[in-house]
């Protein structure tokens, strides 16, 4: 993983509440930062102050900044969506301290210099820490496994065909036992394709009203159960992408009581959102794959959450142009960009209601680091400086102001949501202010 | 009404509006001059995505003969083959300010999206698989017509669920009327979940003696490759509606066009159970009374030949 390297922080946020539950922190203290480290946490209003920026914190919270194992940028290819830099800063206006880029690129990643190039990218243009994914199969087609141990070397993240799953279960076996050679975590998109059809939404009574073609929960999850018994067979390691359905759950429930090295992700707005939403046929906000399930689905993966099922949290960031969404709902592009609002959705829809805790949240929102072998975000003193510094109480307009993202099919776009990223640390440095809180007005 | 887009968004009451306007335009087919100047000076746009026969001609001639300007468009040798998006399009038409486009595409929601770009009434005339509210308009006038009121009647609708946006836009109009809905078709034709739109689904023709309508669908002959059903014969051998299980006392309904022989036999066709005729009949003055409700009812005025209910608009060369 690589990003822009600049000026570390030298800084304090003075009686700030400090919520690590991986760290053990849950309390009010001064956050002292020096040359981009956390070096104490002394009680609110002791920090010696001198040579730092002092930032007035009272009242508002300081995370263990965010990692997100699942995101489009974009490039290679199709820059006026997303680019390195652009997707960085809308990582680091979350909260975000890394970011795992897909590599179903234009064309994909499956080279061991794609890679390089865009590890330079970030070197040059990246706020946050960003790694890429290389493809399992060459130019994704499913058929020849890409020079894994290469691309490895290189510094790919580790692999994934996202955007495809990988239909031959030979194919899939034959990248587990490589991997016992190389290493790097196998990320997968579950869905059969013979199943999903040409679906745009959810199989169900709301699909029933709407005369769209169904893609049905068991296109995932049969998936999900093939490859799980393959990665057990073979003792491969796998992360399950996007979970969408209560079978699914399930199903990596099974796995990993019966020893399988899986992990997996699930999506905010599969956390917050049904299928109803689609009845406005808004593809802009609505339209993704996995599609928005029903109620049932969505108390499955709540509790995936609650009962660990679930590992981390992950945006599944999907930037489109407004072209590919202005158009009949069964037309447009699928994907919703999520970056930017993963913190405040969730608190808004999960945590304010009492659905889960503000700990939960912000232990899931840090844990998609561990799945790929990067070690989490952590505030305990003597941590590289990655703080998510958050206002609980404020409420913003999505899209109001913009997006730092290049597009805007945001699902909480217009939406008013409560609590929001004041300013982020990534790496050491100052990767984001919330211009308003910058100026003094916010806080 | 702004516009017309979906069944769904309209209450019993404002559906009966329809039919009644409509009611009073089929005694002005009686006339000899079949004409009235309501719309004279207006532009109607139909603009068709797909094929049609029926819906597109009738909403023609509405619009002729409520006087209005009509421009036609059809997206086979358009600019829509070369590339340019519902928006633009819609943008290029709007040029012309249209008082109303009526518009016929192959995706859901596409009459919702020209509604929210262009200033005209839109009438959606089918969108995708979703909606065709004008057909169950027409529907729905065909069957008060015959039966007085649709309170309590039975109606089963059979075939091609699936794939059909005039079982999903009566569905919802028959309800609405009063009427109690069974859908009858092969599993892998019904869509799941639909029991959930308040009908009774069955996979058997075995109880089509308690319906007092049959609706039946098209059977598109593409179905079979994509494994819907085993084969066309097999699909008859169960599905088809034919002059043994169809009573005397049922009445026969089909949106067209009609696959002779596959989900109807001939003699269903033309027996006199039959409403297919009377159902064409019907979606000329449906369609003018659409017009005339989205275009015309707000700026109505009084006129002194003007009884109870809705009024007959004063024909072309009469005195007003």
């Amino acid at each position: 993983m690589e990003m822009r390297s600049g000026e570390s922080a030298d800084l304090v946020l003075r009686g700030v509440t400090v919520l690590d539950p991986a760290a053990g922190l849950d309390g009010r203290h001064d956050v002292v930062v020096r040359a981009g480290r956390v070096t104490e946490l002394p009680a609110p209003g002791a920090a010696d102050a001198a040579g730092l920026e002092e930032i007035d914190a009272e009242g508002l919270h300081a995370f263990p900044a965010f990692f997100d194992p699942h995101v489009h940028l974009r490039t290679p290819g199709q820059e006026h969506k997303e680019d390195v830099e652009t997707g960085a800063r809308s990582a680091a206006a979350g909260g975000y301290c890394g970011v795992l880029a897909m590599a179903n690129t234009e064309p994909p990643v499956s080279e061991p210099a794609d890679v390089e190039t865009l590890l330079a990218d970030a070197r040059a243009a990246a706020a946050v820490r960003v790694g890429f994914l290389a493809t399992v199969t060459r130019a994704m087609a499913g058929e020849e496994l890409t020079e894994m141990a290469s691309l490895l070397e290189a510094g790919a993240a580790g692999f994934s065909d996202d955007g495809l799953p990988i239909r031959s279960a030979r194919v899939l076996r034959r990248a587990l036992q490589y991997q016992r050679l190389c290493g790097g975590t196998i990320a997968l998109h579950e869905e059969d394709p013979e199943l999903s059809g040409d679906g745009v939404m959810h199989e169900g009574p709301v699909s029933a009203a709407l005369g769209l073609a169904g893609i049905p929960s068991i296109s995932e999850s049969t998936t999900i159960a093939r490859d799980a018994a393959i990665a057990g067979y073979e003792g491969g390691r796998i992360h399950v992408q996007h979970l969408s359905a209560v079978e699914s759950v399930e199903a990596v429930r099974a796995a990993k009581a019966a020893g399988v090295q899986i992990t997996c992700e699930v999506s905010p707005h599969h956390l917050c959102l049904t299928d109803e939403a689609v009845r406005g046929l808004d593809p802009h906000r609505f339209k993704m794959n996995p599609p928005l399930r029903s109620e049932a689905d969505r108390q499955a993966l709540i509790e995936g959450l609650l009962d660990g099922t679930v590992d981390c949290i992950a945006t599944d960031h999907a930037p489109h142009a407004t072209e590919e969404k202005e158009v009949p709902f069964e037309e447009a592009a699928m994907g919703v960009t999520g970056l930017e609002t993963a913190f405040a959705a969730l608190h808004t829809h999960l945590v304010l209601p009492g659905t889960i805790g503000l700990g939960l949240l912000v232990e899931k929102l840090g844990s998609g680091a561990e799945p790929f072998g990067v070690e989490r975000s952590s505030l305990a003193p003597g941590s590289e400086a990655n703080i998510a510094l958050c206002d609980l109480a404020a409420r913003w307009t999505v899209g109001e102001e913009g997006y730092e993202s290049r597009s805007s099919n945001s699902w909480c776009d217009g939406e008013e949501l409560t609590g929001r990223v004041l300013m982020t640390l990534a790496g050491g440095q100052v990767a984001y202010r919330l211009r308003s809180f910058s100026l003094g007005v916010a806080a | 009404m702004r516009h017309l887009l979906s069944i769904e968004q309209l209450s019993k009451a404002e559906i009966e509006a329809i039919l009644d306007r409509a009611e009073s335009f089929a005694e002005v087919g009686r006339r000899d001059i079949k004409k009235v100047p309501t719309l004279r000076g207006r532009t109607v746009v139909t603009l068709f995505y797909e094929s049609s026969t029926r819906t597109s001609s009738s909403f023609e001639l509405a619009a002729k003969r409520l006087s209005a300007d009509l421009v036609s468009v059809k997206a086979a040798g358009s600019s829509v083959d070369k590339g340019e998006s519902l928006k633009d399009t819609v943008a290029t038409l709007s040029a012309y300010e249209p008082a109303a486009i009526v518009i016929r595409h192959p995706h859901a929601g596409a009459a919702q999206l020209v509604a929210g770009w262009a200033d005209a009434a839109v009438v959606n005339a089918g969108d995708g698989k979703h909606e065709h509210p004008s057909q169950a308009l027409l529907d729905v006038y065909t069957l008060r017509r015959r039966l007085g009121s649709l309170e309590g009647k039975r109606i089963w609708i059979v075939g091609d669920v699936l794939h059909s946006r005039v079982a999903r836009s009566n569905l919802i109009a028959f309800q609405a009327m009063g009427a109690e809905l069974t859908v009858c078709g092969p599993p892998a034709l019904i869509p799941r979940g639909l029991r959930e739109l308040g009908c009774e689904v069955t996979h058997s023709l075995d109880d089509l003696g308690e319906a007092d309508v049959v609706y039946a669908l098209r059977l598109q002959r593409e179905r079979m490759r994509e494994s819907f059903v085993p084969s066309l014969r097999e699909y008859a051998v169960h599905f088809q509606i034919d002059s043994r299980r169809l009573g005397p006392r049922q009445l026969l309904m089909h949106p067209g066009p009609v696959n002779r022989g596959v989900e109807l036999s001939g003699e269903a066709i033309d027996s006199p159970q039959s409403l297919i005729a009377e159902q064409v009949a019907s979606g000329l003055v449906v369609r003018m009374a659409i017009l005339y409700e989205l275009l015309a009812a707000g700026d109505e005025e009084p006129t002194p030949a003007a009884g109870n209910g809705a009024t007959a608009p004063t024909p072309i060369g009469q005195p007003a």
